[in-house]
């Protein structure tokens, strides 16, 4: 692996860091009215005291490219002011809600590839059975149905008709002081129904996406070496042609990573999952700019970080990009 | 011994010309988007749901915004109301004719703002490349690293949401794929002889781009546009969902998200804005998929 290409990616990841905080700071200063207002938040029903010390501490008199650097300053020490509205940094409020943002993604993450892929290889077997024709009617479906919606059938169906998972919160009220494991468990069990609501969709893309992958990969040369040498059929499709097939599908899994935040933001809200898309929700409704801000920030900071580590697997991955820069 | 009968020689006969019909492409399009039986059912859906959000409340005259009956009356217990009653007891037959308009109005213009943007972008930077490309490239990774659903709630927040502010937030946060799928058409068809040859002519670059090079980039761009139009009604749904919509227009997303605390009493007014939702995105999606096909040289009977 090239380290100099570690570092200049990691350099650009920075450079549209830099690039989320200035927009921040524009889009505080272009909202209508008076930006020390804005940041209070027209909930908080902020105190002359208060704005003043808003514009104390946000430099609001000072000329606009000195307000910008003590902006970026204060992000680079990811210093995001604090929320009027909970009463805490915002940096402090971010902590508590990532950790399950990032479990409910990867999960879901992790769920759609999984799944999606098998069903991809399995329908390659046979590209005119009926499991192909379900793959593509599936993903149709997929595409079309809004994820909140998803969720909302999911309790339905699981709070009165099947009542074996969760579908509200992450953890049980009575098991809080319960050990760890027993806890972790009640977490997992909790976190079904938020991950598959969310892997649903990409679950089918991916299945899709593998089955047109595989079907390209099983007609290249190198497959039909592989026959040639009489390795078994199993051999072929899973170590042979999925290797090559999992490529697009490791593109792919990296562009939607934002796409799956997104996702994230509505599946948190539909079951209470408390995680920085829930807090997002919560703080435009009181319009609680600053905590919104600073959830944009880290939510581009996860794309950001998945985009790069998506490039090294692609690397990984490929051994022919190995020593290219 | 026998002798073979020449299979070529079939090739020697005069051609028939009458016998053969020269189609245009846009006709040979048609023709075979036509027997493209999914892509022909998400046609009909999709003009039964325009017509009925169109001129369905000229035949229902009911009122989506008045509170006319008990609250959650189930659907096809009262004739009057035969999908039943939010939980205000307004009116649901009457709330999803009104709530349709908006959702397909904000997801069209949105759809529009999205390829007005991703076709300037990807335009400018597959025809003139170098450093034109270079700095729209990286100004449209910026907005690609935004999570979009997350952008477009910010601008919502921050100006007040008006079906307009809500088709540009959804517009401003879409468009990069649109342009990345431009700029690459761009690409490769700047490189061809016909584009070489109305340069020769002293065509100006601005003409060759939207006369030349669009019309030959359009098929890819146009399913495209359709499945932009599929995705910008789930964004609208989305937002609505959240109540980040217009709170005093009626809509199928604001149906579900002011209805949302009491799906486990009442599941209709919640399921019924959502199905609609779906059969308009699925309509969209299966028109799409069908154009793609009828662009496609390789499918292309002859």
């Amino acid at each position: 692996m090239n380290s100099a290409y570690l570092l200049r990616r990691i350099g650009y990841g920075l450079l549209l860091m830099l690039g989320v905080i200035v927009l921040n700071f524009l889009l505080i200063r272009l909202a209508p009215g008076d930006p020390a207002v804005v940041i209070a938040g027209e909930m908080g029903g902020a105190t002359e005291e208060m704005l003043a010390s808003i514009r104390e501490e946000y430099g609001l008199n000072k000329p606009v490219l000195t307000q910008l650097w003590i902006y970026v300053s204060g992000m680079a020490r990811f210093d995001m002011g604090e929320s009027f509205f909970f009463n805490l940094p915002v940096s402090q409020l971010i902590a508590q809600r990532i950790g399950p943002t990032i479990l409910l993604v990867l999960s879901a993450q992790l769920l759609s590839i999984v799944i999606g892929v098998f069903l991809g290889v399995i329908a390659a077997r046979n590209p005119r059975g009926p499991l192909s024709a379900f793959v593509s009617i599936f993903a149709t479906i997929g595409y079309a149905v809004p994820v909140f919606w998803t969720g909302i059938i999911l309790i339905i169906l699981f709070a009165s008709a099947f009542p074996i998972f969760p579908v509200e919160g992450m953890q049980s009220i009575r098991l809080r002081d319960a050990p760890l494991f027993t806890r972790v468990l009640d977490i997992a069990h909790h976190l079904v129904l938020p991950a598959f609501t969310l892997a649903i969709i990409y679950l089918a893309q991916y299945a899709r996406l593998t089955r047109a992958s595989m079907l390209d990969a099983m007609s290249a040369d190198y497959i039909r070496t592989a026959r040639a040498k009489g390795i078994g059929e199993r051999k072929i499709l899973f170590s042979h042609a999925l290797r090559n097939a999992l490529l697009p599908i490791l593109t792919v899994a990296g562009l939607q990573f934002g796409n799956l935040i997104s996702g994230a933001l509505l599946v948190e809200t539909v079951f209470n999952w408390p995680g920085m898309g829930r807090l997002a929700f919560d703080s435009i409704l009181r319009r609680d700019y600053p905590t919104i801000l600073g959830v944009l920030f880290f939510a581009s900071l996860m794309v950001v970080i998945a985009n790069i580590l998506t490039d090294f697997s692609y690397r990984l991955a490929d051994p022919r990009l190995k020593d290219e820069t | 011994m026998t002798i073979e009968p020449d299979p070529y020689a079939a090739l020697n006969d005069p051609v028939d010309m009458s016998q053969i019909t020269i189609r245009s492409p846009g006709r040979e399009a048609w023709d075979m988007f036509r027997s493209n039986i999914p892509a022909m059912a998400g046609l009909i859906i999709l003009l039964t749901i325009l017509g009925v959000t169109l001129y369905g409340s000229f035949i229902y005259t009911g009122d989506a915004y008045d509170i006319v009956w008990a609250p959650h009356e189930p659907p096809g217990v009262t004739p009057e109301f035969p999908l039943g009653t939010d939980y205000l007891g307004r009116d649901l037959v009457a709330g999803l004719l009104t709530g349709g308009g908006p959702t397909l109005a904000v997801g069209a213009a949105a759809a529009a703002i999205t390829m007005v943007i991703g076709l300037l972008v990807g335009a400018l930077a597959g025809y003139f490349g170098g450093w034109i490309d270079n700095l729209l490239m990286r100004v449209t990774e910026f907005f690609q690293v935004l999570p979009a659903l997350l952008f477009a709630m910010v601008l919502v927040t921050l100006f007040t949401p008006s079906l307009f502010v809500i088709a540009l937030a959804i517009g401003v946060v879409s468009w990069p794929q649109t342009a990345r799928l431009t700029r690459a058409e761009f690409l490769k068809i700047r490189e061809l002889e016909y584009v070489t040859a109305s340069r020769a002519i002293g065509t100006r670059n601005w003409r060759i781009m939207w006369r030349v090079i669009l019309p030959n980039a359009a098929p890819p761009l146009i399913v495209s546009a359709t499945l932009t139009v599929g995705v910008a009604i789930l964004f609208e749904a989305g937002l609505s969902f959240l109540g980040l919509g217009d709170p005093n227009v009626m809509s199928w997303g604001l149906m579900i998200g002011a209805n949302r605390e009491y799906i486990l009493d009442a599941w209709w007014p919640v399921t019924l804005p959502g199905l609609a939702i779906f059969f308009t995105v699925l309509s969209v999606s299966l028109i799409g998929d069908g154009l793609n096909d009828a662009f496609n040289p390789k499918l292309r009977k002859r």
